[in-house]
């Protein structure tokens, strides 16, 4: 009975709140575990590393001027929209990574957003100092986001993976520039959609799909990007990656030896590693 | 063709000439403007083009909180427009108000920068004539040595063309050596006919140069625009055999519209008119782009604005 033909599916970028081609007009065939496939992604190409960046930068101003109690609730907001497409996330998890236990991986990717998400608006406390001074000025010391951050996300954890490094990134303000997972990219898309359809502003994030290892280079080096996670990056680029971000001064999260066990309970390094502190003296007026 | 003294003889002579000229086909500009801007200008031709570019910007402050730093500071980024690579050349000039030309003037004394005055009651051009020409003399007084007026555009477009020929010739002798670039303002004119018709009655008038645009009014420059008045030069030049330039001012604000700007240059007018004497961009922020675009180019990686002055 099922003569119907199959609806294969050509995804694209997402990129500064729209969902454009690359624009090289590549694609590339992503398959499953068992090498079956399951639909087309588009491969970005150089420029459209150029064209995420100039969108995150230009997002940047916005995102991290609203309140963080703001951010948290758009946060909060992306996990309830996890929540209602949370079959979907399923099927792609277990298509992409050919995992037996998808929707616990699911539970714990929402679950991880939502703790990010209650993060926003108590790095300042927790982070920020009033320093004890000998003279007559307060001194106070607050975090600021970093900037523009160009994320690789992890090659084989597709959403959990994904989500852990992403959602700190937008927690501590910044925007946010992803390379997803090369092989893996159906949930990151899928995730984009999610983003598309929340609060979060266009531009914040933006999601390239392709050859992590052809656009790494391009990402490291570009000037107007302030930091770098370099968590799934190609493990023979990586020392070649952290010179190149050092010729413009970025922040470098370094890449693991091995890909983490994303199922632990997380911590703050990654909030604090992409905030900067700034530190503010102002005369008690004696 | 009729001489031009027999054009200019009186008003009448003069629409007829105007409404003679053959009408611009609309539909067959934009599309030929179009196709030219898919140009694609790569590697060292890039490079050229890039240098190019940055020696036709005419560096513009034009506003009202317009100050005697903001105009030293703009006048130290026209001489040497980026520091890092002191090989960039010097921009064209330096576009500013009357009362602050001498200030440009003495800053950039010696450097082969230009100062460019903008005159005759600019933006608006409404007032009378003996203001717009005090206004003129401030400027060419001060030093500058290219003037930008604004024509009556209300004149213009009531077929007052006498008036607006009468306004330019005096404009012209008001000037002395300094180069006139008269302001079509073609956002206001309507139609392309007009923007052609408004440039042959500068150039017989005697402007050195014609300009899009002031950059207060949408749409400013646009390339379709430019591309009539670059038609109207190279008919000059023609007829004539004198170079006249052009300018486009206003919302052209990075490298690939200005080089789209180049290819028309070289299509519609020649390459004669790749020269800041004869092609000139009337900007601000595309300076910034066009040394980000130029850093991309010999630094081999993105560049960004955290490497380029704020203005």
């Amino acid at each position: 009975m099922s003569d119907r033909v199959t609806v294969a599916k050509t995804y694209k970028l997402y990129l500064g709140g729209s969902f454009p081609r690359s624009e090289s007009g590549r694609t590339y065939a992503v398959t499953d575990a068992q090498d079956r496939f399951l639909a087309n992604a588009a491969q970005a190409s150089r420029k459209d590393v150029r064209d995420a960046v100039s969108a995150a930068r230009k997002a940047f101003p916005g995102w991290s001027g609203v309140t963080a109690y703001n951010r948290g609730q758009v946060l909060y907001r992306v996990a309830e929209m996890l929540e209602g497409r949370r079959e979907q996330f399923v099927s792609a998890v277990r298509d992409s990574e050919g995992a037996s236990n998808a929707a616990s991986i699911v539970d714990t990717a929402i679950d991880r957003w939502v703790w990010y998400a209650g993060w926003t608006d108590k790095i300042a406390t927790v982070l920020g100092a009033a320093n004890p001074v000998a003279g007559p000025y307060f001194s106070f010391t607050v975090p600021e986001p970093t900037g523009v951050v160009g994320v690789f996300a992890p090659q084989h954890s597709a959403l959990l993976g994904l989500v852990s490094v992403l959602a700190p990134v937008l927690a501590a303000g910044n925007t946010a520039v992803v390379l997803t997972s090369s092989a893996r990219p159906l949930p990151a898309i899928t995730l984009s959609e999610v983003l598309a359809t929340s609060d979060v502003p266009g531009g914040v994030v933006n999601v390239l799909t392709g050859d992590t290892g052809e656009l790494a280079g391009h990402l490291a080096a570009h000037a107007d990007v302030n930091a770098l996670d370099l968590c799934g990056a190609p493990a023979d680029q990586a020392g070649e990656l952290e010179r190149a971000a050092a010729e413009t001064v970025k922040r470098v999260l370094p890449a693991p030896a091995s890909e983490p066990d994303w199922t632990r309970r997380p911590d703050i390094k990654r909030l604090r590693a992409l905030t900067e502190a700034k530190t503010v003296w102002h005369p008690t007026g004696m | 063709m009729t001489a031009l003294e027999d054009i200019t003889r009186d008003e009448a002579s003069l629409t007829r000439f105007l409404h003679g000229l053959p009408g611009v086909d609309a539909v067959g500009l934009e599309q030929r403007a179009a196709g030219l801007a898919t140009r694609s200008i790569k590697k060292a031709s890039k490079r050229t083009a890039i240098d190019l570019a940055i020696s036709m910007v005419d560096l513009t402050t034009l506003e009202g909180a317009d100050t005697a730093g903001k105009v030293r500071t703009l006048c130290a980024k026209a001489r040497r427009p980026d520091p890092d690579y002191p090989e960039v050349p010097s921009v064209g000039a330096v576009c500013v108000y009357p009362d602050l030309a001498g200030l440009a003037v003495g800053e950039l004394e010696g450097t082969g920068v230009g100062v460019a005055s903008v005159a005759t009651a600019f933006p608006a051009g409404r007032a009378a004539r003996a203001v717009k020409l005090a206004d003129v003399a401030t400027a060419v007084e001060a030093g500058a040595s290219e003037v930008d007026m604004v024509i009556d555009r209300g004149a213009f477009l009531s077929g007052n063309y006498g008036l607006v020929f009468e306004e330019i010739r005096e404009v012209k002798r008001a000037c002395g050596t300094a180069h006139l670039k008269v302001i079509l303002e073609t956002g206001e004119l309507a139609t392309y006919d007009n923007a052609r018709r408004a440039s042959w009655l500068a150039l017989l008038a005697g402007a050195d140069f014609v300009k899009t645009s002031t950059g207060k009014v949408s749409p400013a420059a646009t390339l379709p625009v430019t591309h009539v008045l670059l038609q109207a030069v190279a008919d000059w030049h023609a007829l004539t055999g004198q170079l006249r330039g052009v300018k486009p001012a206003g919302g052209i604000r990075d490298t690939k519209t200005a080089i789209r700007y180049l290819v028309a240059v070289r299509e519609v007018a020649g390459e004669q008119w790749l020269d800041p004497a004869l092609f000139r961009f009337g900007a601000s922020s595309l300076l910034n782009d066009l040394l980000m675009q130029r850093r991309t180019q010999f630094d081999g990686h993105y560049s960004g604005p955290d490497y380029v002055t704020v203005d």
